[in-house]
């Protein structure tokens, strides 16, 4: 009787509802924690990079002081270093890689949004961010062994004969075709960016809003006029971001740039079909085998300013787009 | 009427030349892929998955141990990446999405994002190959990882913030702690998001040479062991194509189709597997 009772209450409490504790939150916070501190790790990655390119090329820094960027002497052996070959090199090579590329991807990214019939459209942009998937050291291989020779051949004479006869800039397409040089770094530079500026550029024409584009449309405006007009306009700052982020992979990219820039240190001539150096092609053709000292920090300064480079441009290209999506709620 | 002709001439033009830039990007893309098809299938052969690369003036010789070194600094690489870019990636949408270091976190991630890879080299250097004193496959290792991390920072965001709030505030409402409610929920919403980053994350570093120059360097010989340095794919492409030796060349261009067979594979798997996803 008396188990009976006994087990009764027990079976009672069983099925009593059970008194819910408050949820820990312990779980919660360690993983918030921890989650926050690799998000700020990632944040003092770019400190960080700064900081240690820095500490590196003091020597160098002290060494040479701001005359390191406007000497054009690169002499490992004497110990005199100067990066204006290298930074010329760069700037020239993502100029002319930009003066191509701007253009073409606009006519892309135009294709892309107004004239491709619906079912192509994502094929075809799926091609071109294919084309922006190839790795670099492609791009280079390529670029040395199939495009530079034929590109010497034909392309060099070609210009020469041409735009080499005007007056003022015949200068930058003359002298001897080899095929490498700035110009053939340029142009592959230009074929490795059309795909990121494309991107951008057919996004951004995307977020215009139809209605804009169908009220120019209803003033009779052709396709061309609606696109230079009225969505252009509009999407101005992000098109200009979208530049900035193709000159920001332009001045950094290296792989495609070294096999075919011809890594000279010396420039006599202003013409583009002369080889030269760019800032990245300098780092991987010597850093490896630099003595460590003032030639490792030359280097190291090298990369440092095409750092601080490339960070001013994207800093600019990212303000420009963020200003777009701004805008995009009004 | 002699305006409205002009106007449609210019239409016409402007047109003529938009199809004429999308037939030349197309023509690169064409022509790097037919070469790089035709010169690596001519280089293929069985004894590049099997022998070592060859010393200089040496005949035949594969590149087994470079495809190893690869697969084992991408792999180990990404594994380093990958749980580091997700954490932040989940902070960034779930914890600090209005506050101010989620705000310059993201922002220092985007630069990131572009920044130069061969600077990652140089700062790896820096830290890793100078204080060891030697160059060493953990070197190449943290190189790539740090190249991951970005890009799987940015897809893991983007994606968490594609998920639905309700969501959320179905599983809170549930009386799951946010850790919880992130790992078993929105984590799961956006999953097949996140894989596709780390796919692109892997595709982005297979091919990147600039940052393996100055940590993994490259081995002429067999070595798996992390604490020396080690042969990749891309630097042994970059040494072999500018030699002057054409069997060198050879490999550097079965190399090459193998490397642009994986990214572009990796690609097209992340594209197939997100869109399949975002169907249901």
């Amino acid at each position: 009787m008396n188990t009976e009772a006994i087990d009764m209450n027990s079976r009672q409490a069983d099925t009593a509802p059970p008194i819910r504790k408050p949820v820990s939150q312990v779980g919660a916070k360690v993983f918030g924690g921890i989650s926050m501190l690799f998000a700020v790790l990632a944040l003092m990655l770019l400190a960080g990079i700064i900081l240690a390119l820095t500490v590196e090329s003091w020597p160098s820094i002290k060494a040479f002081g701001p005359g390191f960027i406007f000497s054009s002497e690169w002499n490992p052996p004497a110990e005199r270093f100067g990066a204006l070959i290298p930074i010329y090199g760069t700037i020239v090579s993502s100029i002319i890689a930009l003066v191509i590329a701007v253009p073409v991807s606009f006519g892309i990214a135009l294709f892309l949004t107004e004239l491709s019939p619906l079912w192509l459209r994502r094929p075809l942009g799926t091609a071109v961010e294919l084309l922006a998937a190839v790795p670099s050291i492609v791009f280079g291989m390529w670029g040395l062994l199939v495009f530079a020779p034929i590109f010497g051949e034909y392309i060099q004479p070609a210009l020469a004969a041409t735009l080499g006869q005007l007056p003022f800039i015949g200068v930058l397409f003359s002298g001897p075709t080899m095929g490498i040089g700035l110009l053939c770094a340029g142009i592959i530079l230009a074929v490795m960016i059309i795909p990121y500026i494309a991107s951008v550029m057919r996004d951004v024409f995307e977020v215009t809003p139809a209605m804009l584009k169908e009220s120019g449309y209803g003033l009779g405006c052709t396709t061309w006029e609606v696109m230079w007009r009225i969505v252009l306009p509009y999407t101005k700052n992000g098109v200009v971001g979208g530049i900035m982020l193709g000159l920001g992979r332009a001045l950094g990219e290296t792989m495609a740039v070294t096999f075919v820039i011809g890594n000279t240190n010396f420039l006599s001539t202003a013409s583009l079909f002369a080889p030269g150096n760019s800032i990245t092609s300098a780092l991987a053709n010597e850093f490896a085998e630099a003595e460590r000292g003032l030639h490792t920090s030359a280097l190291m300064e090298l990369g440092l300013i095409l750092f601080v480079i490339t960070l001013i441009v994207l800093i600019l290209s990212k303000l420009l787009l963020l200003r777009l999506s701004a805008n995009e709620g009004r | 009427m002699e305006l409205l002709a002009r106007r449609k001439l210019t239409n016409q033009v402007a047109l003529t030349l938009s199809l004429a830039a999308m037939a030349f990007g197309l023509f690169w893309l064409a022509w790097i892929l037919v070469t790089v098809l035709q010169l690596g299938i001519d280089g293929l052969s069985l004894s590049l998955f099997t022998e070592m690369t060859p010393p200089p003036g040496a005949e035949n010789g594969g590149l087994l141990n470079a495809i190893v070194g690869s697969l084992i600094l991408v792999g180990l690489g990404t594994a380093v990446g990958t749980p580091i870019g997700i954490m932040a990636g989940i902070y960034l949408a779930e914890y600090g999405r209005y506050t101010w270091l989620g705000r310059v976190t993201r922002f220092v991630n985007d630069l990131l994002l572009s920044a130069p890879s061969i600077v990652i080299g140089l700062f790896v250097y820096a830290v890793v190959v100078a204080t060891t004193g030697k160059f060493s496959g953990w070197s190449g290792v943290i190189a790539l990882a740090l190249l991951v991390l970005p890009i799987v920072i940015r897809t893991t965001e983007n994606m968490l913030m594609l998920v639905p709030g309700p969501l959320r505030e179905a599983a809170f409402a549930l009386g799951a702690p946010k850790h919880i409610v992130i790992y078993k929920v929105t984590l799961r919403a956006a999953r097949s998001g996140v894989v596709t980053g780390v796919l692109l994350a892997v595709a982005r570093i297979a091919g990147e040479t600039a940052p393996l120059l100055f940590t993994a360097l490259s081995n002429q010989f067999w070595s798996v062991d992390l604490n020396e340095p080690m042969a990749n794919l891309p630097v042994t492409i970059f040494k072999f194509a500018m030699s002057p030796f054409e069997d060198w060349q050879r490999l550097a261009w079965a190399g090459v189709l193998l490397i642009t067979l994986g990214v572009l594979g990796l690609n097209v798997i992340a594209r197939v597997l997100f869109r399949a996803e975002k169907l249901h």
